[in-house]
């Protein structure tokens, strides 16, 4: 991150954990000088009818997406591998689940 | 929380949005169509023609706006509520609105405008907001009836937005409509509690609702037929259901909460309609609407000087803000080297 005066506040990601045992999910981003600040409004914007129970911030700057652009190219390498399913392998209905 | 079917132009005096022929590079434009034929959403880093990223940008920001100013009307009444339980009711759905305010700003930067730039539309009067909210709450009644009419039209407006071709759009408004309910429902029982009180608390009640009736109707946004841009809305999947159906739908659904509530809607022409099997109403005032949105409705000025003064009377303590986290930064690197 920088230490040039910005105009704004930076811009931060927000990830919600919803209940004890379940992921953080994203759920939106807002402005805020620091990471203390910017989980302070985290709680008081996404979380004012007790939807978390944990609350993460990631300075937006700080993810690397991937392009949509190449979105062919980059995810197709997994389009042709059906032998990874397990429905690609017949199994004899005397076997029952497996 | 408030919107208006409200794609107006933010330049004053100009009625419809002009749009540009394409000049957008055909085969990521065919894409694109492909994309919105299917129902698909569009992210924000996904390719998309000028023209739907200006009207997301216009349509989201004017939204935003209109959470923001919507805080005002009901906020003048904090300090004035008639107990502790309505008014800590009215502060958390004033802070709700906030929240929507912020939810709709974050969605609309990912297109590319920044909050300031936002922000500097709305307080220089370049930005528009919804019409509603330049019209003053002259009593408590207001609070529930805004609550119950003005809330229950956005919620109208607000719901087939949830399904919107942009994804951050959508996403916001599904947050935002389940919050919405609360809205509707506070102000809709704080008028029932006052209907139960004395005659001149009836007589409060009908006439906030006799004030905010049409207004409220308005919120729509013009009839189908001088909504030129719908279609286009429509075609790019960022409008789902047209201003005359929305409106119609809300008409059809306060009819009888106002039966139940015991006051009477302030328009003779309103009556069922068999053979459409709904309730046919009479002419809006559209000239009154449009001087409103063009800033002479009675209360522009003074909202928008409110808001400004909130924000520059906070400008310290953001100003305050960015310095602590600077010299924290700072002492990190140095304790670092």
């Amino acid at each position: 991150m920088t230490t040039t005066a910005l105009k704004e506040w930076p811009l931060w990601e927000i990830f919600v954990r919803s209940k004890q045992g379940l992921e953080h999910k994203h759920c939106g981003s807002l402005h805020a000088a620091d990471a203390s600040q910017a989980l302070h409004m985290a709680r008081d914007v996404y979380t004012r009818r007790q939807e978390g129970v944990s609350i993460w911030v990631v300075p937006s700057a700080a993810i690397t997406a991937s392009n949509p652009d190449e979105k062919g190219e980059f995810f197709d390498p997994a389009a042709d591998k059906i032998y990874r399913h397990p429905t690609f392998y017949e199994i004899p209905d005397e076997v029952g689940h497996m | 929380m408030y919107t208006q079917s409200f794609n107006v132009p933010d330049q004053a005096g100009q009625k419809t949005v002009a749009v540009t022929p394409s000049t957008e590079n055909p085969e990521l434009m065919a894409r694109f169509d492909a994309r919105i034929d299917a129902d698909g959403r569009i992210e924000p880093q996904d390719w998309m023609p000028e023209a739907y990223r200006r009207t997301l940008v216009r349509q989201i920001s004017q939204h935003a706006h209109s959470e923001i100013v919507g805080m005002l009307p009901e906020g003048n009444w904090i300090s004035r509520a008639p107990s502790l339980k309505r008014k800590a009711i009215l502060i958390a759905k004033v802070q709700d609105e906030g929240g929507h305010g912020l939810y709709l700003y974050s969605a609309a930067e990912t297109l590319g405008t920044s909050r300031d730039q936002m922000l500097e539309g709305l307080h220089s009067g370049k930005a528009k907001y919804s019409s509603i909210f330049n019209y003053p709450t002259l009593n408590w009644a207001d609070v529930g009836a805004i609550g119950w009419l003005v809330d229950g039209a956005a919620i109208m407006n607000q719901i087939p937005l949830c399904r919107c071709s942009y994804g951050p759009y959508s996403r916001a408004m599904v947050r935002v409509c389940k919050e919405e309910s609360f809205h509707q429902r506070q102000g809709y029982e704080a008028l029932l509690v006052m209907m139960k009180g004395t005659e001149a608390q009836r007589e409060m009640v009908q006439d906030a609702v006799n004030r905010l009736w049409w207004k409220c109707l308005a919120m729509f946004g013009p009839p189908d037929a001088d909504s030129p841009n719908s279609a286009q809305g429509m075609r790019w999947g960022i409008k789902r259901i047209s201003n005359d159906d929305l409106r119609q739908k809300f008409v059809d659904a306060t009819v009888p909460q106002a039966k139940v509530l015991g006051i009477t809607l302030p328009d003779p022409d309103l009556k069922w309609n068999e053979e459409r099997q709904h309730y046919d109403y009479g002419q809006i005032d559209w000239q009154e609407f449009w001087d409103t949105v063009e800033g002479n409705g009675p209360c522009n000025k003074e909202r928008l000087a409110t808001r400004v003064k909130a924000h520059n009377d906070g400008q310290w303590v953001r100003d305050a803000a960015q310095a602590y986290a600077r010299k924290q930064q700072e002492r990190a690197m140095k304790e670092a080297a």
